[in-house]
């Protein structure tokens, strides 16, 4: 029987550690990748230009490493339910492969490709490889349910098995014995988009600092290994105002868009620690990061509703403020605390924040000062965050709200005195609000209160050329404590400080 | 599921049928299961009807219906008559909470307007415990003060005004808001409990409320009130003898309070709550002299003196000088070595300390001597501060199994030559007598 398979792109944009790929290879007489994408839809969907540069980069860079072994991406514009009947017929698919996608939304949907391509005859291969482990596997074993305290979780990973090994990259032999038939105007038809045709004007700026693709992931990795191994320490490094720059390390977007195997991460991780600890095995802090990730995604697995406060079980029903023009200004890095609005900028213009800066915008936005819906900023978050996806942002946003898993909220960030303990030379806030940046580091972080003469000397009046600050931090947070306890109070498991 | 299994009180009462004219009285201890059981069962009488629903005295109804939220009481009183009436008694609207939100900014539903109609008409006599949850909405603070204003025919023992989000009483105009309040003060008579934070009530209203409730007054909850001045609160303190807790900022304390609280006629004060908070940076605070919390403690020994702090750091000069009977401190904001230093000295009281920032120096010093003199500190957290893993086993080793709450976020507790992090929580776990862990923040 003639085996014409179509691989699944949907995360896991990758050619190693792809046992999906592998799959479909497999005694394959043809094969072709795919990525599904509406750029009618482009437009609507909550996600910024920077999100999409990085897809688009991973789909070419896809599409360049596919080149090398005699084949090609195929991007199909539309929507998967209409799309996969077409090439079912189209190129007599006999088997369709993609990697497992946790997420409610994503089980319910590839539920309904499944059943569809049965009617259609075709077998279908999926596999965990998004993940460490398997979400349900971690359920079962915590008394069916999800772990909702990080602790717990590091209990029951402790007694499982090890994550799988990874897979070796697709070879050239492997590819050689499956053909794909590419045509003439395959560019035309299955080409990458542009930024323009999703509706995006960029102005050519393209000195963005996160470059997607498979190909930039493991670079990447190997410098941070080196990193890592130059440092010679494993233990949590202190941030420094270095830190709040983009790292050429950092790998939390390649891990969310699967350009790099989080498998491949774990286990050289693993080994550069055995190589130069020679002990027996690592502890589970080595891999802070990646179970961070896996947490969030058992968490939200079986959750349709873990993006919500109305109707999720694990969340605090805490009664936010609705303010939009708050939220636009916190939104937009109008809040008149340089700390903050110089993290909103960094964050618009890059995609990437450290995760302590992000504790500071979601303090403030939520329980620490302008009391609006994590929700909200979730989805702000969502719009404009390289390494947010539905799992990881939600639960997040949860934890850093003090809305779920149990959290002390006793502690808040202050947004003058947190931004100068973190970044006492100031230099943050000057790259990302230029505007302030003649201001010495005595106010810089809180401008309102300069006398008139450094203001004027500065050459940044606020209020005029620098928005005065939104809210009083003080008296805001006082309130917000009270608010906060009076919704823990009334909770029967709160076993908390702050009387 | 048998009946008799409570039958061994009141063996009689089980098997007695519920005869159609309700004479009889259950058990006012008994829970709705109990009283469904019993009419379930019939006895064995021959010629018995079955239960009727319709029958149910109204004492047992009440009963029920006190146990269901408003929304099902209000639909089961749709069913008939008797169940109407029985929605209406007094009993069941001695409390009540209005809840009012505007669509625009909440995501919370309101008290629907009919039923506050029908509320101020048929029910005011029988209101006592009324809180109001307002959004930060104007329209909703006016909404309460509105229904406040008709209370005429009250006599509440608890009011609340409670704000869930941003203080919206404090944008109405202060004389609309005095009024309404005052018709409470003035009809009520016997409050007991008030809780007025975040309002623009004022030195002339607090005197009606003295003049009206002075006997009855418990409970008094002020935080953040501008319109009033340390002699308002005076007037207060002089005149309620039975005042037992108080909430305030700081600007309202003063030495004659605290004597008018200590006073031979006043009774034993259980919780003072006070709030520093600064307006303005570099903010001058009065000092309280030790001899008026010594006459405090003298007088109410086992008081909880509760200090919420949001200061700048430099503003905490007066704080923490002499001994000070707090037994719970929150520090807001960042706070100084010194200071921290300055309260291992001065507070000997303490049972629960918050330092939400310190500051990049470790913090070994002060939390030993915090551990010394502190003979009753049983909860504390830590927020970003920095403390050496040494300290911190000998921290917890000194304070013992009397921690009962020790919240650490992870980042403070810095590893040394002697103990790593994955080391600490068992030696402090060990210590403690139970397991213990940091508190965790995501690092993705």
């Amino acid at each position: 029987m003639v085996v014409n398979s179509v691989h699944w792109f949907r995360k896991g944009l990758r050619l190693h550690d792809n046992p999906a790929l592998q799959e479909a290879l497999n005694g394959a007489e043809t094969v072709r990748c795919v990525y599904i994408l509406d750029p009618w839809f482009a437009g609507s969907a909550n996600v910024g230009v920077n999100r999409w540069r990085f897809l688009l980069e991973s789909l070419e860079d896809l599409d360049t490493s596919l080149r090398k072994l005699n084949s090609r991406l195929f991007v199909v514009r539309g929507q998967p339910t209409d799309v996969f009947p077409r090439l079912f017929k189209e190129w007599n698919v006999t088997r369709l492969t993609f990697e497992y996608d946790s997420e409610p939304y994503g089980k319910e949907r590839d539920a309904a490709i499944i059943k569809m391509a049965q009617e259609y005859g075709v077998e279908t291969a999926v596999r965990n490889t998004h993940t460490l482990y398997n979400p349900d596997r971690i359920i079962e074993m915590n008394n069916h349910s999800p772990p909702l305290t990080f602790k717990r979780f590091q209990a029951i990973v402790n007694r499982l098995e090890l994550p799988r090994k990874p897979l070796p990259t697709i070879s050239q032999e492997q590819m050689a014995r499956c053909q794909t038939k590419i045509s003439e105007n395959h560019d035309e038809r299955y080409g990458v988009p542009s930024l323009e045709e999703l509706g995006f004007k960029t102005h050519g700026d393209s000195s963005h600092v996160w470059k997607g693709g498979e190909t930039e992931a493991l670079e990447r990795l190997n410098k941070h290994l080196d990193r890592k191994a130059w440092v010679a320490n494993f233990e949590r490094p202190r941030i420094t105002a270095q830190s709040l720059f983009a790292s050429p390390t950092g790998l939390s977007p390649y891990l969310r868009f699967g350009c790099l195997s989080c498998r491949v991460f774990y286990y050289n991780l693993w080994e550069l620690y055995m190589k130069l600890r020679r002990s027996s095995s690592p502890p589970l802090s080595l891999f802070g990061q990646l179970l961070w990730r896996e947490f969030f995604y058992t968490a939200g697995t079986n959750n349709p509703n873990f993006d919500h406060m109305e109707g999720n079980p694990i969340c605090v029903q805490i009664p936010w403020d609705h303010n939009p023009e708050a939220l636009a200004k916190w939104a937009e890095g109008r809040t008149g605390f340089p700390w903050i609005d110089a993290i909103m900028t960094q964050l618009r213009q890059e995609g990437w924040i450290h995760h302590l800066a992000r504790h500071a915008v979601a303090c403030f936005l939520t329980r620490g000062d302008l009391w609006i819906s994590w929700e909200s900023g979730m989805k702000v978050f969502e719009e404009l965050l390289l390494d947010a996806d539905w799992s990881v942002n939600a639960g997040s946003w949860m934890w850093l709200s003090c809305s779920a898993f149990f959290q002390q909220f006793f502690h808040c960030y202050c947004p003058v005195g947190f931004g100068r303990r973190t970044d006492p030379s100031g230099d943050y806030i000057r790259r990302y609000i230029p505007k302030l940046k003649d201001y010495p580091n005595r106010y810089i972080f809180e401008p309102w209160n300069a006398p008139e003469s450094v203001q004027k000397a500065a050459n940044c009046i606020v209020g005029v050329d620098y928005p005065k600050p939104m809210i009083n931090h003080a008296e805001n947070s006082r309130l917000n404590i009270e608010r906060m306890k009076q919704v823990y109070q009334q909770l029967s498991h709160y076993r908390g400080l702050s009387e | 599921m048998s009946n008799t299994q409570n039958s061994s009180l009141r063996p009689s009462r089980m098997k007695r049928r519920l005869s159609r004219d309700g004479e009889d009285s259950p058990s006012s201890c008994e829970g709705p299961t109990d009283s469904c059981k019993r009419v379930r069962q019939p006895t064995v009488d021959s010629g018995d009807l079955p239960p009727d629903w319709a029958c149910l005295p109204q004492e047992i109804l009440l009963h029920i219906f006190q146990f269901l939220p408003l929304l099902d009481r209000a639909f089961a009183s749709q069913v008939c008559r008797g169940w109407n009436e029985a929605f209406h008694m007094p009993e069941l609207w001695r409390c009540f909470e209005f809840e009012l939100n505007q669509p625009a900014s909440s995501y919370l539903k309101a008290t629907h307007p009919d039923l506050i109609k029908q509320i101020i008409k048929r029910h005011s006599n029988h209101l006592q415990y009324v809180s109001f949850k307002v959004d930060s909405s104007t329209e909703s603070a006016e909404a309460a003060c509105d229904i406040l204003s008709q209370l005429v025919n009250c006599s509440l023992k608890t009011l609340g005004l409670i704000s869930t989000a941003r203080p919206s009483f404090m944008e109405l105009p202060k004389s609309h808001f005095i009024s309404a309040l005052t018709v409470v003060f003035v009809n009520s008579k016997s409050l007991s409990s008030l809780k007025i934070d975040d309002t623009p009530v004022d030195d002339p209203s607090l005197k009606v409320l003295v003049a009206n409730n002075s006997d009855t007054l418990k409970l008094l909850k002020m935080s953040s009130c501008p319109h009033v001045s340390p002699a308002g609160i005076l007037c207060v303190a002089d005149q309620c003898h039975g005042l037992r807790e108080l909430a305030l900022n700081y600007h309202l304390l003063s030495d004659e309070l605290l004597l008018a609280l200590s006073s031979e006629k006043h009774v034993h004060l259980e919780h003072l709550r006070i709030d520093v908070v600064s307006e303005n940076p570099g903010q001058q605070f009065h000092t309280i002299k030790k001899s008026s919390w010594d006459a405090m403690v003298r007088h109410s020994p086992k008081f909880n003196l509760v200090m919420y702090f949001f200061l700048y750091e430099d503003e905490f000069g007066p704080f923490f000088r002499d001994e000070i009977p707090v037994t719970h401190l929150y520090f807001g904001r960042s706070v100084s070595k010194e200071v921290l230093g300055r309260v291992g000295m001065n507070c000997p009281r303490l049972v629960e300390l918050v330092v939400c920032a310190n500051g990049l120096r470790p913090l070994d010093e002060e939390l030993i001597r915090i551990a010394e003199r502190c003979q009753h500190l049983s909860a504390i957290g830590l927020g970003e501060c920095e403390v050496s893993c040494s300290a911190f086993v000998e921290f917890v080793k000194m304070c013992g199994r009397r921690l009962s709450q020790l919240s650490i976020m992870e980042e403070v507790l810095i590893p040394d030559h002697k103990y790593s992090l994955d080391e600490i929580h068992w030696e402090v776990s060990k210590h403690l007598g139970r397991v213990w862990f940091p508190d965790m923040m995501p690092t993705w």
